[in-house]
């Protein structure tokens, strides 16, 4: 079945972007172009920047390269190296994730690092108040609370949108600035507080309520954990519940065209509520996933950008939740790699998000990329949003 | 959400009958929710606010530097909660039963206002409270606001949305304080204004030229320019702490009216970039609404291809005014540095370029409407500074909130009844 809007301007076939035609994507010969070929040279390109910003800031072509070698080795160099960009890559496949849905949906999702902060706050909640509880309760309790507090927070936007028009993105920056002073706030409060300390810090997650690490009988330096697993399991069932499903069909069809949806019978404050709840959830999971696999508490700032770093990651892997994985990886390991970077090279992390500020750009205007190099691409840009009038 | 208003065809009046009915049925509604909020404010100054006060609150009118020096004005504070939460239950009540009709959303803002002033007189029991200062700060903090919202409406009346603003905020702050370090404060606000502008040309080329959406190229100019200003600050600044002392502007006093009491001090004794603020507005203000090119870049944002078979470029229309925006964004920047501290710090703008969008919209795409926006939030962001400082059983967390809270009422509240530009956001495709 397919819907067609009552201009015949949009159809929506109803699995245009499953896993088979990701694959198929990159194996066809002028898909190649827009699923790897650009993908590949923007990242080339924003690396060449970034070398001339570090070599602007002073440093000589072999410092960068050091830097560069010290970014490489600091991603894929060692198993230790490669287990610190599936770290880093976990908290990014989930709020990429929660970027994506939201932009199935044709909503703009720039509360990830609100709904990262409460979620990652009623996680480690739930982490330190119960205690003599079984890991197999203990555990499952603690994720949930995080996936529910962040889904809280993206009801807030997806209902005043739904119900006033107020647009998504403003309402989710607002509420990433409240979640912000809010987790401020709570974190100095008896209930969060760690016993004996007047600085913002939480209790500690007991070891019941903890993720696991998956390699950490190997080597205990090997930070990767049970969220990874968390985090692929949710890429499946948003995969299946977008391109498998009644709901995730609607969800697709109110962001190809919320009149054609609306015309056609579909409740569209419905799909905005729900696709922000579950959004707001997976970014919520994010926040979860960082206190209770690697912080093991939670103090101002633990969101650390990944809620933003998400929108990267989702236009970046297409807003595909498989190409959302490959995406996340990539950023994991430029953030793995930018810490050894700093931490070797003496060139500071910041020049990361350079990177992928310009990545995205370049994937964004593939038109941009094929200039340069002078490639064919089908120049169709990315186009998402309609305005504040949507 | 956008709603067309037509016109109801006057030969049929029965439908022109049904239709007063609806609307007025709807606006019957409307003013019985407002009423009720406004007798919910009046019981919350009874219930929470009255137990708890007592003695007399102390305000100051005058700053020490005035001409005029004005005594203090002593307010009793449970008798005035009392009159003030007379007064919003009766104007409350009033809306409720009768409604105050087309005055009702004047009338919603004046209860916020009285309630505003319960709250503070409340929270100054028993201590000094300097309101002209608190004015003062108002008007100060409220300039990169507008000038942000100014920078939004020049980008969007010719149908471009900038959500970059903050990212233009932020560069002009940096190249403000490193050439204004190097060469002085006045070379530093031409380099912001123009950091501004070369950021808006990035805007404009992948908009214009690549189609690429609009929003997505806004959040990627803020987090370049985040991304960017944090690794020159920690690889450059910090090195060379010379290139991040800029020197402040200071307050220019206007001689005459800037020694009226209350009203000298908070609007002619402050700086350069807070005249310029005033200025830009009116100029603003004028350009689109009386001459030629704001006529044509107006025509562009709500029909690009009606202007463009009038023989309007749509392009060379869209690349000045986004460029104008930009670079009124990066002269906003430069009230960061240059007009306050002198020196730059990563991320200081804080989420001013979201607010000053969020005054955009909050003023109908309005120059003087956004103003008055920016200036309810340059007084929730002083009026929470202010307090935090008085001995009140608020966290001063909650204080902070308030700025963003009130933004998303206002965005809830007004936006289905501001219609944007109608082709905002939409690429053009010359047929």
């Amino acid at each position: 079945m397919s819907l067609t809007s009552p201009d015949g301007k949009t159809t929506i076939e109803p699995d245009d972007s499953g896993w088979a035609t990701f694959f198929r994507r990159l194996t066809t010969a002028t898909d190649w172009k827009t699923g790897l070929v650009i993908p590949a040279l923007a990242v080339l390109t924003a690396l060449i920047i970034g070398a001339i910003i570090i070599m602007l800031t002073g440093s000589s072509l072999q410092e960068t390269l050091q830097a560069y070698w010290a970014l490489l080795e600091g991603s894929v160099g060692s198993l230790r190296a490669i287990s610190a960009t599936l770290t880093e890559a976990t908290p990014l496949i989930l709020t990429g994730l929660s970027v994506a849905i939201a932009f199935r949906a044709g909503l703009f999702n720039i509360g990830g690092e609100g709904q990262l902060l409460i979620g990652g706050m009623t996680a480690v909640l739930v982490g330190f108040s119960f205690t003599g509880l079984p890991w197999f309760i203990h555990l499952p309790m603690a994720v949930a609370a995080g996936f529910l507090g962040g889904a809280v927070w993206g009801f807030v936007p997806g209902f005043l949108k739904a119900k006033t028009g107020a647009h998504e993105v403003i309402v989710t920056i607002m509420m990433n600035y409240i979640a912000i002073y809010l987790t401020g706030y709570l974190l100095k409060t008896a209930l969060f507080q760690r016993e004996g300390r007047n600085d913002p810090i939480s209790k500690n997650v007991e070891e019941s309520a903890q993720l696991p690490k998956l390699l950490g009988w190997f080597d205990s330096a090997m930070r990767v954990h049970l969220g990874l697993i968390i985090a692929l399991i949710a890429v499946v069932l948003v995969w299946w519940l977008l391109f498998r499903t009644t709901t995730g069909f609607e969800f697709r069809a109110v962001g190809a065209n919320s009149h054609a949806a609306r015309y056609a019978g579909m409740s569209v404050t419905k799909v905005y509520i729900l696709v922000m709840v579950i959004a707001g959830g997976l970014a919520g999971l994010a926040g979860g996933g960082q206190v209770l696999g690697v912080l093991d508490r939670a103090s101002p700032g633990f969101s650390a950008g990944l809620g933003f770093d998400g929108i990267s990651v989702a236009l970046l892997g297409r807003s595909n939740p498989f190409g959302v994985v490959a995406a996340a990886l990539l950023f994991g390991g430029l953030t793995a790699g930018g810490q050894n970077m700093q931490a070797t090279a003496n060139v500071g992390i910041d020049l990361v998000s350079v990177i992928q500020a310009l990545i995205i750009i370049f994937v964004a205007a593939p038109a941009l990329i094929g200039a340069i190099y002078r490639v064919k691409t089908d120049a169709s840009s990315t186009q998402i949003s309609q305005g504040w009038s949507s | 959400m956008s709603q067309t208003f037509e016109k109801p065809p006057a030969e049929s009046y029965e439908l022109t009958a049904s239709r007063t009915r609806e609307l007025s049925k709807s606006q019957i509604r409307r003013a019985q929710i407002s009423g009720v909020v406004m007798l919910l404010l009046a019981a919350f100054v009874v219930v929470f606010l009255i137990p708890n006060a007592e003695g007399d609150a102390t305000f100051g009118l005058s700053t020490a530097r005035d001409a005029v020096q004005l005594s203090d004005l002593v307010v009793p504070v449970t008798a005035s909660l009392w009159v003030l939460a007379m007064v919003l239950g009766f104007l409350g009540a009033t809306q409720f039963v009768r409604g105050f009709q087309r005055r009702s959303t004047l009338i919603l803002g004046l209860s916020f206002g009285v309630f505003v002033i319960a709250f503070i007189i409340w929270a100054t029991a028993d201590q000094q409270f300097n309101l002209t200062s608190m004015l003062v700060a108002t008007v100060s903090r409220c300039t990169p606001i507008a000038l942000g919202a100014l920078s939004g409406i020049l980008c969007e009346r010719s149908g471009v949305v900038n959500i970059g603003i903050e990212g233009m905020l932020l560069g002009g702050a940096f190249s403000g304080v490193v050439i204004g370090s190097l060469f002085g404060g006045w070379i530093g606000l031409v380099a912001a204004t123009l950091t501004g502008g070369i950021l808006a040309l990035l805007l404009a080329v992948l908009a214009v030229n690549f189609r690429v959406d609009q929003i997505i190229i806004g959040v990627v100019i803020n987090i370049l320019v985040l991304g960017l200003t944090s690794f020159l600050s920690s690889q450059v600044l910090i090195k060379n702490p010379d290139l991040n002392n800029a020197p402040i502007f200071p307050a220019i006093k206007i001689p005459v009216l800037g020694d009226i009491p209350i009203i000298g001090p908070v609007f002619f004794n402050q700086t350069i970039i807070v005249y310029g603020m005033f200025i830009l507005v009116g100029t603003v203000t004028y350009l689109l609404f009386r001459t030629r090119w704001g006529l044509r870049t107006r025509s562009v944002g709500e029909n690009p291809r009606a202007a463009d078979s009038l023989g309007v470029s749509v392009a060379k229309v869209r690349y000045l005014a986004v460029i104008y925006g930009g670079m009124v964004g990066g002269f906003a920047g430069a009230w960061f540095t240059l007009g306050t501290v002198g020196r730059f710090d990563e991320g200081m703008t804080g989420g001013r370029g979201f607010i000053g969008l969020a005054a955009m919209i909050f003023g109908a795409w309005n120059p003087v409407g956004a103003l008055g926006a920016a200036m309810v939030f340059g007084f929730s962001e002083s009026l929470s500074e202010k307090l935090s400082l008085l001995d009140i059983p608020i966290p001063t967390e909650f204080l902070a909130m308030i700025p963003y809270l009130v933004t998303i009422v206002v965005v809830a509240g007004l936006v289905g009844r501001a219609r944007p530009p109608a082709a905002d956001g939409q690429p053009y495709t010359k047929e």
